[in-house]
């Protein structure tokens, strides 16, 4: 190993500026060295030879003389089996391990394998000797809790190379061989289950990429019927704080209809994943009957974890997924919040003292954000089969207010954007997602003509709140009046959902099919009543009665019985009465 | 054996600068001015220059004024001794207590393990029903109060405070009014809680640097108590006081402000206080109730705002009443599942019903004819405010419950409220004659009650 050792000459919070000799590379890994240990670090900026890096610990304690080496390496993460239901942070160190390691509290400088070194892993050949490969081709699969883990051509290997050796199928740790490959020159590679991949650069092992066209269920009725989500799309949760973002993800990741969810948590709080990490392992994923957590992932750098490592965080969260979209699974991408990742660029950015942008935010915003999403998408492999990758990010608007860099830049590059709103989750109206302002370009699950009928009973009853605002109920016709009640019933009754109720929490595709034609029917008939006052009585009691008909579930007697009394109760009221 | 060095090169703000090799990035120093000896910490190197931020300020400093490096970061004495005692945002003691010295520990240390924390699931009643039953405080959690100044804060976190079932009291004062200063200490003192709190006190008249220890001390002395089992309640006021600090030294150091002239780090700076919130697994915890005041009650201001996307919800304070609306607890479902079957529909409910009361009050004030619907939502809302909302009201969860069951029954029929009829037919108070489903007792009083109504 040539060493390359540089020295520090100035410290600024995070970042430390270095001095060196030899050639040093941007993105490259370096450690600062300081008295016991040494500090991770990312060069981002060089200028003549001193570089900047920036250190994704705590920089007490360093002092101007400290050495740093470089490692001539970027930033990579580990990928293999055993990655699912682990918990690591923004650097893919496993925190359970750390923990044993080093307590309660986390110690800078301590890194650790993102893999288990010691795992023996069902090793089944699948390549024979002889064959031609390319990088992502499958060599042979281990079992990983519910999947076939493929264990493939390293994705850093161009060109084409022939299986000169494989292992019998027999049980292997990660860093065994389990192939031997020839390039045209002759020369061996020895593969492991392990490999590494700079996490700034996407996977594309694959064929092709594809348009997203297949609805991801989320079980969240106002989002499926709505403002679908497609597999492989991209979308964002912009809204205040308070009004419900990391409830949808956190519902999402226990109801998403995909076979992985990575949940990136960047820069929020701590608490939030605690409840993911202590509850998943005992809730069933009802698809495979086994614990929610043998499909989930998560990556953990919280607001008072190192601020650079967010960054890190995401971009270790979207290879992961890529890694395992390449096995022809199906993987969503949660991240909350992207606002962090960005104020991170922001703080760094002013270290540097590049010019600023718009509110202080470094100019190069807008394309990291883009190339960040466009690492979301559903691709054919080269076996035919399909795989997707879904990413789902939150963002927190200064002050709640959309116009603001990180919204506008992100609302640039998604297909479909739920903007949370504070009046909708002041009332109580969760999921607060604004019917009227959030968009989808991505198929649903319902018919769409009924949809779009829906969504013009919602415009027409807002049209004739804001008019009434202004006229008062006296000035408004009875018809008016009922257009009215009808969009807040469609409101009360589908577009909000109890998403801690076992039933009412999660509504399938076909039950949304079914419910959402009967609540169409009731939005479509024509009704009648003697005054305002019945009118109103004979709503309320109609979505108390549809929201009892959401808690019981679809197979069962009482779920007869409430569908007649909505069809007897429409009937009183009907023409035709 | 700590070299000094004599020559100051530059002084701005509180931040003055000396060339010095050897200086550890957040090391201490003593800096000796006309004024008397201050502490310094290092905020920057760059090459031999060393930028220090003076805790008492920089003025009284002359440029050949003495800097003595410390070889070691800022820290605080732990002990059982700080109990009962007031102290400086320094650490040095504010009352005529001995200063302390022994076991001192670092503060601003590393961020808990999020595998070692444990889900929060104990309730802390305060007995004030906007918060026990609307929104649950829970141990460990992390809440401010955002209040406009002249809204009576204090009182509120001191009412809480000691109601509260805690081992250890820990007030963070920051740009406190001395006053209030005072009136902190002597209502713990009459209250019989002073001899198990620490107060850590920066006044209005005190230096801008020393404001900004306030929270890590407070928060480091709290961490060594829960990690020694203690269930332990910070209460930091005010930490907008703390931000301004902030800004102050960021404008100092020439960084580029993002928002109202507050550094970029702002949401950092701020999470990695209230992040020492923490229920330990295997140890006790910290709960944090801080003061976060809003300059203009424009909740947009850059401190609230980046304040409510780190904790777990607010309290607004407003009129002196908790608004039902804006005031969350973020932590509230994991504890009022196991309160009452029916805590969580009245919490709702009533909500709901407030909202379309304060609709209704809205068409009114427009000169619009009241529905008999508007009617009974104006009798409700009125009630709910004087019989909920009054901070004088001091009753158990229980009976704020029973009486919102009843300020529903008076004004509504079951079916208006949009409860489940599940609940209905368990919680609904009787009218009158007919028998109750409630404890025989509450049943037997609805019955007088409504007896007397129909005399
Ligand atoms: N779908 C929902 N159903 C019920 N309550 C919700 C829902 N979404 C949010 N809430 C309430 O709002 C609070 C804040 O939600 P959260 O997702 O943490 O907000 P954000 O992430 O936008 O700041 C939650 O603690 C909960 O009390
Ligand atoms: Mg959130």
């Amino acid at each position: 190993m040539s060493e390359n050792v540089g020295t520090i000459v100035g410290v600024s919070g995070n970042l430390v500026t270095v001095h060196f000799d030899k050639p040093v590379t941007q993105g490259e890994v370096g450690f600062v060295r300081t008295g016991e240990i040494a500090l991770k670090a990312e060069v981002i900026r060089i200028r003549s030879d001193n570089a900047e890096l920036q250190v994704f610990e705590d920089t007490t304690g360093v002092k101007v003389g400290d050495p740093v080496d470089f490692t001539d390496n970027l930033l990579t993460v580990e990928l293999g089996p055993g990655l699912l239901a682990q918990v690591y942070d923004g650097l893919q160190n496993p925190l359970p391990e750390l923990a044993e390691k080093t307590g309660f509290f986390l110690q800078r400088g301590m890194y650790l394998k993102a893999l288990d070194r010691e795992k023996q892993w069902d090793y089944t050949p699948v390549a024979r000797q002889g064959d031609e490969v390319t990088a992502g081709d499958t060599l042979g699969t281990v079992p990983e809790g519910i999947f076939a883990h493929r264990i493939m051509v390293p994705f850093g290997l161009t060109g084409s190379y022939t299986v000169a050796e494989t292992t019998e199928a027999g049980s292997y740790t990660v860093d065994q061989m389990v192939a031997k490959l020839r390039d045209e020159q002759g020369t061996i590679t020895e593969v492991t289950m392990v490999q590494t991949w700079p996490v700034k650069v996407p996977i594309k092992a694959y064929a092709e990429r594809l348009r997203p066209t297949e609805p991801l269920v989320t079980k969240v009725r106002i989002i499926d019927t709505f403002f679908p989500v497609a597999r492989g799309g991209v979308y964002c949760i912009p809204g205040p704080f308070g009004a419900g973002k990391t409830v949808l993800q956190q519902i999402t990741s226990k109801h998403a209809d995909v076979d992985i969810v990575v949940l990136t948590a960047c820069g929020e709080r701590a608490g939030e994943v605690v409840e993911t990490l202590r509850e998943f392992p005992e809730l069933t994923d009802p698809r495979t009957g086994k614990s929610l957590m043998e499909r989930t992932l998560i990556i953990c750098n919280t607001s008072s974890m190192p601020v650079a490592a967010r960054e890190a965080s995401v971009y270790t969260g979207v290879t992961i997924c890529e890694y395992y979209r390449q096995m022809g699974l199906n993987v969503l991408l949660l991240a909350d919040s992207t606002s962090r990742w960005a104020q991170a660029l922001r703080e760094m950015s002013g270290r540097l003292e590049e010019i600023p942008g718009e509110e202080a935010f470094p100019a190069y915003l807008e394309s990291v954000i883009a190339a960040f999403y466009e690492r979301g998408g559903v691709v054919k492999l080269r076996d035919g089969g399909l795989g997707s990758v879904t990413i789902g990010g939150t963002v927190s608007p200064a002050g709640g207010n959309f116009d603001e860099p990180v919204t506008q830049a992100t609302l640039k590059v998604v297909g479909a954007f739920h903007g949370l709103n504070r009046e909708r989750s002041d009332a109580r109206r969760y999921p607060a997602l604004h019917p009227l302002d959030s968009w989808s370009k991505y198929p649903g699950v319902v018919d769409t003509t009924q949809v779009a009928e829906a969504r013009s009973v919602l415009h027409r009853g807002n049209e004739v709140d804001q008019m009434m605002k202004v006229v008062g109920e006296e000035g408004t016709s009875i018809e008016d009046f009922v257009l009215y009640l009808k969009s807040e019933y469609l409101d009360a009754s589908y577009l909000q959902q109890d998403s801690f109720h076992d039933i009412d929490g999660a509504t399938h595709a076909e039950r949304q099919q079914y419910v959402f034609a009967k609540v169409n029917d009731i939005l479509a008939a024509k009704v009648f009543f003697p005054d305002k006052d019945s009118a109103r009585k004979w709503f309320l009691q109609l979505t108390s009665v549809t929201k009892d008909w959401n808690r019981v579930a679809m197979d069962t007697e009482e779920f007869k019985q409430l569908e007649q009394r909505l069809d007897s109760m429409l009937a009183e009221v009907s023409e035709h009465a | 054996m700590h070299k000094v060095y004599h020559r100051i090169e530059q002084i701005a703000g509180n931040v003055i600068m000396v060339r010095a090799e050897g200086v550890a990035s957040g090391e201490l120093a003593q800096v000796v001015g006309t004024l008397g000896v201050s502490l310094a910490q290092v905020i920057r190197l760059e090459r031999d220059k060393v930028s220090l931020q003076v805790f008492a300020g920089s003025r009284g400093i002359s440029t050949d004024g003495q800097v003595r490096f410390l070889g070691h970061k800022m820290d605080v004495s732990f002990t059982e001794a700080l109990l009962g005692r007031v102290f400086d945002g320094s650490g040095q003691p504010r009352d005529n207590g001995p200063a302390l010295d022994e076991n001192r520990i670092a503060i601003g240390g590393p961020s808990v393990n999020p595998a070692k924390r444990i889900i929060p699931r104990k309730m802390v009643r305060t007995g004030i029903p906007m918060i026990d039953i609307f929104n649950s405080l829970v141990e460990s959690q992390k809440l401010p109060i955002f209040a406009a100044a002249g809204e009576p804060y204090n009182e509120l976190l001191a009412r809480i405070a000691l109601q509260a079932e805690v081992d250890i009291i820990i007030l963070g004062g920051m740009g406190l009014k001395h006053d209030d200063y005072l009136q902190f200490r002597d209502t713990l003192e009459e209250n019989g809680a002073l001899s198990r709190s620490i107060l850590f006190v920066h006044t209005a008249a005190d230096p801008t640097v020393e404001c900004q220890m306030v929270p890590d001390i407070s928060l480091a002395v709290a961490e060594q108590f829960a990690l020694q089992n203690k269930r332990v309640l910070v209460l930091l006021t005010d930490m907008t006081s703390f931000a301004d600090a902030l800004k102050e030294i960021a404008i100092t150091m020439e960084q580029i402000p993002s928002n109202r002239g507050y550094p970029g780090d702002l949401y950092s700076q701020l999470a990695s206080r209230y992040e020492k919130a923490v229920d330990f697994e295997g140890a006790g915890s910290i709960t944090i109730l801080a003061v976060t005041t809003m300059p203009g009650d424009d909740v947009t201001h850059p401190v609230p705002d980046n304040t409510g996307y780190i904790t777990e919800g607010q309290f607004y304070l407003r009129n002196g009443r908790i608004e039902p609306f804006g005031s969350l607890s973020r932590l509230k479902q994991q504890v009022n599942g196991k309160t009452r079957d029916d805590h969580r529909a009245v919490m709702t409910t009533m909500i709901q019903l407030y909202a379309s009361y304060k609709e209704t009050l809205e068409k009114q004030s427009m000169g619009f004819r009241m529905s008999a619907w508007d009617n009974k939502l104006l009798i409700y809302g009125e009630r709910f405010e004087k019989e909920m909302m009054d901070l004088t009201v001091n009753i158990s969860l229980e009976s704020a419950l029973d009486l919102g069951w009843r300020i529903m029954a008076d004004c509504f029929e079951p079916e208006e409220t949009g409860v489940s009829s599940k609940l209905i037919e368990q919680f609904w108070p009787a009218k009158a004659g007919t028998a109750g489903k409630e404890t025989p007792d509450e049943a037997a009083a609805d019955e007088t009650q409504a007896a007397e109504k129909a005399e």
